[in-house]
């Protein structure tokens, strides 16, 4: 029921926007929909894995400059840049998960930092490609059938699409074996590998899932913003990519997108001056005390508090 | 069926486990007994594959399974509990079984297919949980007694189907009424599974082996019936102590 609504205020938005004359706001959704999509995509190997990634922007960003950098090199076909851009992303997640994943705790979370910053360096200092500047698409991918992606419009519904599909694999895969395997490894690994389960192979297999649908969500919110830019790979990218994940509910199937959602929300209102003035500037405060507050009160995030009151 | 062959492991200058050669018959219950830090646990541990051997063999049904991965030696038909109970707290304790039954029945690289629509798997799962009378079966295996939980831990290892189970202080912590249970428990699991069991309760062991080997300072100092194991003189003096005398 929840859900049906939830997809019906989505499908809608657009118009209701159009309507009162706001269609910023539907450039604004578009973005937090693409930030639900890299929210899911951490909390499949953070929360339902239990693998703490605090580089998850390597493979965000990795997807943003690929599409970038083919449109640069005149590859601006949709069903071309995309699909590399995915590939390319799991490919980083491979090598990565593959040498992070010989370590755990601590160690896990600082290799997998310390990747991602390696990523944001190589891209610094790729001067053909921008470098600190980053790099500009000079429009979104080309999608061919007469349909163009620059109407913000059709933008939308293709990203709203494309996030529907995605969580609805997420909630196959969860619900399937592999999602029960990946959840007991996270539970108690050393009884995993005590019943049969090749525990290593498994992880590596939902991080590169993982860094695939990041890839994605990379690919879109370059043709979002039509900028590439280093600050995508930043480790503060990851950081925030963790924070709505928290906010949302770890280990909730609904953690990331709604904590993307209320995150970015957040961000939107309290960095605009008509509430705040000058103090406008320091959103980040009034931010940081309402996620101390979730954090504090609600241990499992919003969604674990949303389905709590509905118990 | 399991040959240890000169098996020993150390860490740093501590020798833990010092040649050890050991035999395990199919079919049979063998007890490794010892007093505290004399290396069973480590052994164990050798033999499951979750700590490597320094030097040695470990033979399971004529074949070398020295250098294998722990979850292939479960595979193998090689399986264990822990003397630490170790369960997935937070699933229930159909779901606790029906994990490790789909560990061995197909591929879990399984991503479409709905875990629910696999009856097959939680109809095992029902007939672990009577086997070792765990009837409430639908909470979460957290919320089980202590006797429930220990008996869940040899429903795990049960659950791979294993040719032998290496049983690992199972009656860790229990009381008079527990024990005998996972005595009864220990008699039934060994009508079909080789046994070696690693126990403190000497009550238990001379009740339930049919071979005894005895571990001291890393060392095996003895094998052989529990009889002989009673009268022998070095056992009685390294551990038994008069306890077992009169």
């Amino acid at each position: 029921m929840r859900i049906l609504l939830v997809a019906l205020v989505a499908a809608a938005f657009p118009w209701a926007m159009h309507a009162l004359g706001q269609d910023f706001y539907t450039s604004f959704a578009t973005r937090v929909l693409i930030y639900a999509m890299a929210a899911a995509s951490l909390n499949l190997v953070l929360g339902y894995g239990g693998m703490v990634s605090f580089g998850h922007a390597a493979f965000f960003g990795a997807g943003a400059y690929i599409v970038a950098i083919l449109a640069a090199e005149g590859i601006t076909s949709l069903w071309i840049a995309w699909p590399v851009a995915v590939a390319v992303a799991a490919l980083a997640a491979l090598v990565i998960g593959a040498i992070s994943l010989r370590t755990r705790g601590v160690y896990f979370i600082m290799i997998t930092l310390a990747f991602a910053q390696m990523m944001y360096y190589v891209f610094v200092s790729l001067k053909a490609y921008g470098g600190d500047d980053g790099l500009s698409l000079p429009g979104r991918s080309s999608i061919g059938l007469g349909v163009s992606l620059s109407n913000d419009f059709v933008w939308y519904y293709i990203v709203l699409a494309l996030l529907a599909l995605v969580l609805f694999l997420l909630h196959r895969l969860l619900h399937a074996r592999f999602g029960r395997v990946i959840e007991a490894i996270r539970e108690n690994e050393t009884r995993a590998t005590a019943i049969g389960y090749p525990v290593y192979r498994y992880q590596l297999l939902c991080f590169v899932i993982s860094g695939a649908v990041a890839g994605l969500a990379g690919a879109l919110i370059v043709n979002q913003t039509s900028y590439a830019g280093p600050t995508l790979l930043h480790w503060v990218q990851s950081g925030t990519l963790m924070i709505m994940v928290i906010l949302g509910g770890v280990g909730r199937f609904w953690g990331g997108p709604i904590g993307a959602a209320v995150l970015l929300v957040l961000e939107e209102v309290f960095s605009a001056s008509p509430l705040l003035g000058p103090y406008a500037l320091h959103w980040q405060l009034p931010v940081g005390l309402i996620l101390l507050a979730v954090v504090l009160f609600a241990p499992q995030g919003l969604a674990g508090a949303l389905a709590k009151r509905s118990q | 069926m399991l040959s240890l062959r000169d098996l020993s492991k150390s860490f740093g200058g501590v020798v833990a486990v010092d040649r050890v050669t050991l035999e395990v018959r199919a079919g049979e219950v063998h007890a490794l007994i010892g007093p505290n830090g004399a290396g069973k646990t480590t052994l164990i541990h050798q033999v499951s594959g979750s700590l490597p051997a320094d030097t040695g063999q470990i033979l399971f049904e004529e074949r070398d399974i020295t250098r294998l991965a722990a979850h292939e030696r479960v595979r193998a038909g090689l399986a264990r509990s822990y003397q630490v109970t170790s369960l997935f707290r937070r699933f229930s304790v159909l779901d606790n079984l029906a994990l490790a039954v789909q560990a061995r029945s197909g591929s879990s690289f399984s991503f479409w297919r709905p875990l629910a629509a696999e009856r097959a798997l939680f109809d095992e799962a029902r007939d672990i949980a009577a086997r070792i009378n765990l009837t409430r079966v639908d909470i979460p295996a957290a919320s089980l007694s202590h006797g429930e939980q220990r008996a869940l831990e040899v429903g795990l290892a049960l659950a791979t189907r294993p040719k032998l189970v290496l049983l690992d202080e199972p009656m860790a912590g229990m009381g008079l009424e527990e024990s005998k249970r996972m005595i009864d428990l220990v008699r039934r699991v060994r009508e079909s599974v080789t046994v070696l069991l690693v126990e403190h309760d000497m009550d238990a062991v001379f009740r339930l082996a049919d071979r005894i080997s005895v571990m001291v300072n890393g060392r095996l100092i003895a094998t052989g019936a529990p009889e002989a194991i009673r009268r022998n003189e070095e056992v009685r003096r390294a551990y038994l102590g008069d306890e077992l005398a009169a």
